[in-house]
């Protein structure tokens, strides 16, 4: 299909248009604005929007990831009652629209949509999947710890319905799905766009790319499986790990991690009870504890090293992909600035 | 939901309990829907007392038509608690059967060593039942089964029957004796100068606690035991049995999708799996 134009006063239409017809809208707000720490520089998050004022499409990075509204922190599956006689699964009801997703976030949707479609499926996610729009927006502003251009996340070619890139003065619009054809429609004032201006929307990639170049892997990452193979007695593993606070920071903000503990909740009355998932991490200490105090991943460095080898060997040997786009977001939040993947696998390829 | 909840459990009323040490209780289970569960030896259910949480247990039963089916379970923390403090008649959620299973096929016609450690007996009972309905099929049928002390040995009016069983060889020992004991005291590895195998005929099956694994397969394979003669089950901490929660990954192998039960062979190399 073609590329369309909305024009920059067009968009707020667009999105006016979109919350008039109730749809729940999920943008990215600048949070700097409400911040009442004095000298804080602030941060991006996602959030349901009442207005198209309170959105921003030139962000970095978010501080936690869409996979928040796909895979939620707190998610109910089932619903009992205490005394059986009824359970049931629980269903997602409502639609979603996620306005403004980096490349790199829609590639890590993209691979949780494999993880959980993979036999046995996991129709939770699936049908919160099928009841999410996605509608992203390229890159141009690189958050300080990003790399995604050196992790082939610089551009994504499917998982969207639209794909928005401001080119200045308008934006240029990718269709992705059939969702998104009939999408675009609400939109006013949208034309076909120009041979000029698609060959402005390469220009803009390759700059935002050639900036997020700045900070980069110093080989191809499809070589990750391969370099991780022999490393696992690397001293970097226990150097680094020293000091981890086990916090699991760097597997909360990553749009690629996707482990979950099950745990049961009771009503106040004890009469009724619902089975929740909430997110998990395998950096914290009791990930792999089991009853009786046995921990299969007891050691710190040992959780330190999965994480990498998970990004880097373990997903790619399941499902064929690098489980790290880049982002930046756990080097940028780990409190010890230890969790960088480019600083441990450039180190890993320097062979030292 | 259109489709289906993978984490959906079936009901399931409690037949029977049964003590059987302070430890481990043996339980009887009917589904509700009076469908058998379907499951292989060495399979494993996730089992659900509803508001406490859900755990996996293995299915100690051999493959029957009857909907039944038994389960051993150690009080270890707080589903297992629950289950212990459950009585006949009350209903519990059950999910599966999981995981792989002991390859009952390929191992016609072979002799079989059954090592078990402890609970390892729970999972290895169901092929050994499963072998002696089927007792033509199989060739030689050693059975060692070791447990901390006297006192915590599981099924002892079974095994003592199985013990006097003609067509099978069974050895026993505890780490640490009492009083009334008479037999063997050493762990299970001091069983293996007991006997005599013809490895190449012979498959060892081994389930225990992690400990004993190491120096259960060097006891195997001083026997001349090949690598892929060794068949173990591992255990991890799981939540969802599905692949999904990551939980009981070792390295990139999935143990409640590729295992629990391993080819040795497969496995020796990979970190984190026997260390
Ligand atoms: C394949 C497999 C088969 C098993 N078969 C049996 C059996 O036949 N009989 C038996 O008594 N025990 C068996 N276990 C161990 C049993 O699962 C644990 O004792 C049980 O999960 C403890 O749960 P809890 O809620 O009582 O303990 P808690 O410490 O409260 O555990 C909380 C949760 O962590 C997870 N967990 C904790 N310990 C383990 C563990 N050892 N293995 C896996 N998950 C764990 C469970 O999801 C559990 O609900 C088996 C474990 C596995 C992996
Ligand atoms: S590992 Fe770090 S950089 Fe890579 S995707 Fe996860 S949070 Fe982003
Ligand atoms: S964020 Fe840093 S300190 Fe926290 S668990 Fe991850 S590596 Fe360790
Ligand atoms: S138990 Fe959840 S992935 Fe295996």
């Amino acid at each position: 299909m073609s590329l369309a134009i909305i024009e920059k006063e067009g968009l707020h239409l667009f999105v006016a248009e979109l919350l008039r017809q109730k749809n729940t809208v999920v943008g990215v707000k600048d949070q700097s604005a409400v911040s009442s720490i004095p000298g804080d520089s602030g941060f991006y998050t996602y959030a349901p929007i009442n207005s198209p004022g309170e959105m921003t499409l030139s962000f970095d990075v978010t501080l936690i990831p869409p996979k928040k509204y796909l895979l939620p922190a707190y998610e109910q599956l089932l619903t009992f009652n205490l005394s059986p006689g009824s359970i049931k699964a629980d269903a997602p009801k409502e639609e979603l629209i996620i306005f403004g997703v980096h490349p790199y976030d829609i590639i890590a949707i993209n691979q949780m949509d494999k993880v959980f479609s993979a036999v046995p499926q996991d129709n939770h996610y699936l049908e919160r999947r099928k009841r999410t729009t996605i509608i992203g927006i390229d890159s141009v502003k690189v958050a300080p710890r990003a790399f995604w251009s050196s992790m082939g996340a610089d551009t994504v070619a499917g998982g969207f319905d639209l794909m928005l890139t401001d080119i200045g003065q308008c934006y240029v619009v990718d269709v992705g799905s059939k969702k998104g054809a009939s999408l675009l429609k609400m939109a006013p004032r949208t034309r076909e766009a120009a041979p000029a201006e698609v060959k402005e929307r390469d220009k803009v990639r390759a700059e935002a790319r050639k900036r997020c170049d700045a900070n980069r892997l110093s080989f191809s990452y499809l070589e990750l499986p391969s370099l991780l193979d022999g490393n696992e007695e690397h001293v970097i593993w226990e150097e680094k790990s020293h000091l981890c606070f086990s916090c699991g920071t760097c597997n909360l903000v990553c749009p690629t991690c996707y482990c979950f503990d099950v745990r049961d909740d009771v009503s106040i009355d004890l009469k009724k009870g619902s089975r929740n998932r909430t997110w998990d991490g395998c950096l914290l200490s009791d990930f792999a504890r089991v009853a009786g105090g046995g921990n299969f991943r007891g050691h710190r460095a040992d959780r330190y090293r999965h994480r990498f080898y998970r990004k880097g060997q373990f997903i790619y040997r399941r499902f064929g992909d690098i489980a790290c786009v880049g982002c930046g977001r756990c080097s940028a939040q780990c409190p010890s600035d230890i969790a960088d993947p480019v600083a441990v696998f450039n180190r890993l390829k320097e062979g030292i | 939901m259109g489709a289906p909840s993978p984490y959906l459990p079936g009901l399931a009323t409690i037949m029977k309990i049964e003590e059987q040490t302070a430890m481990e209780k043996l339980f009887v289970v009917r589904p509700n829907d009076g469908k058998p569960l379907g499951h292989k030896p060495g399979q494993f259910v996730e089992v659900s007392v509803f508001g406490v949480g859900e755990c996996p247990i293995s299915v100690s039963s051999a493959p029957n038509k009857k909907a039944d089916f038994e389960m051993c379970v150690r009080r270890a923390g707080n589903v297992t608690n629950a289950l212990h403090n459950l009585k006949v008649g009350d209903v519990i959620g059950i999910r599966g059967p999981y995981g792989t299973h002991f390859p009952v096929e390929d191992l016609k016609g072979k002799d079989l060593l059954f090592v078990a450690g402890g609970l390892g007996i729970v999972p290895l009972r169901s092929f050994i039942n499963y072998a002696l309905e089927r007792r033509k099929d199989y060739g030689r049928i050693i059975v060692l089964f070791g447990a901390r002390t006297p006192a915590d040995r599981l099924f002892k009016a079974e095994i003592a029957s199985l013990a006097r069983r003609p067509d099978l060889e069974y050895l026993e020992t505890v780490d640490v004796g009492d009083a009334s004991w008479k037999g063997n005291v050493g762990v299970i590895t001091t069983l293996f100068p007991k006997f005599t195998i013809d490895p190449k005929k012979t498959y060892a099956i081994m389930v225990g606690p992690p400990v004993m694994y190491r120096f259960a397969i060097a006891a195997a394979k001083a026997k001349g035991l090949a690598d892929d003669h060794i068949i173990v089950s591992l255990e991890r901490k799981m939540k969802c049995g599905l692949g999904k929660c990551g939980h009981c990954q070792m390295g990139p192998v999935y143990v409640c999708q590729e295992g629990p039960v391993f080819n040795f062979a497969a496995i020796k190399n990979l970190e984190e799996a026997l260390s």
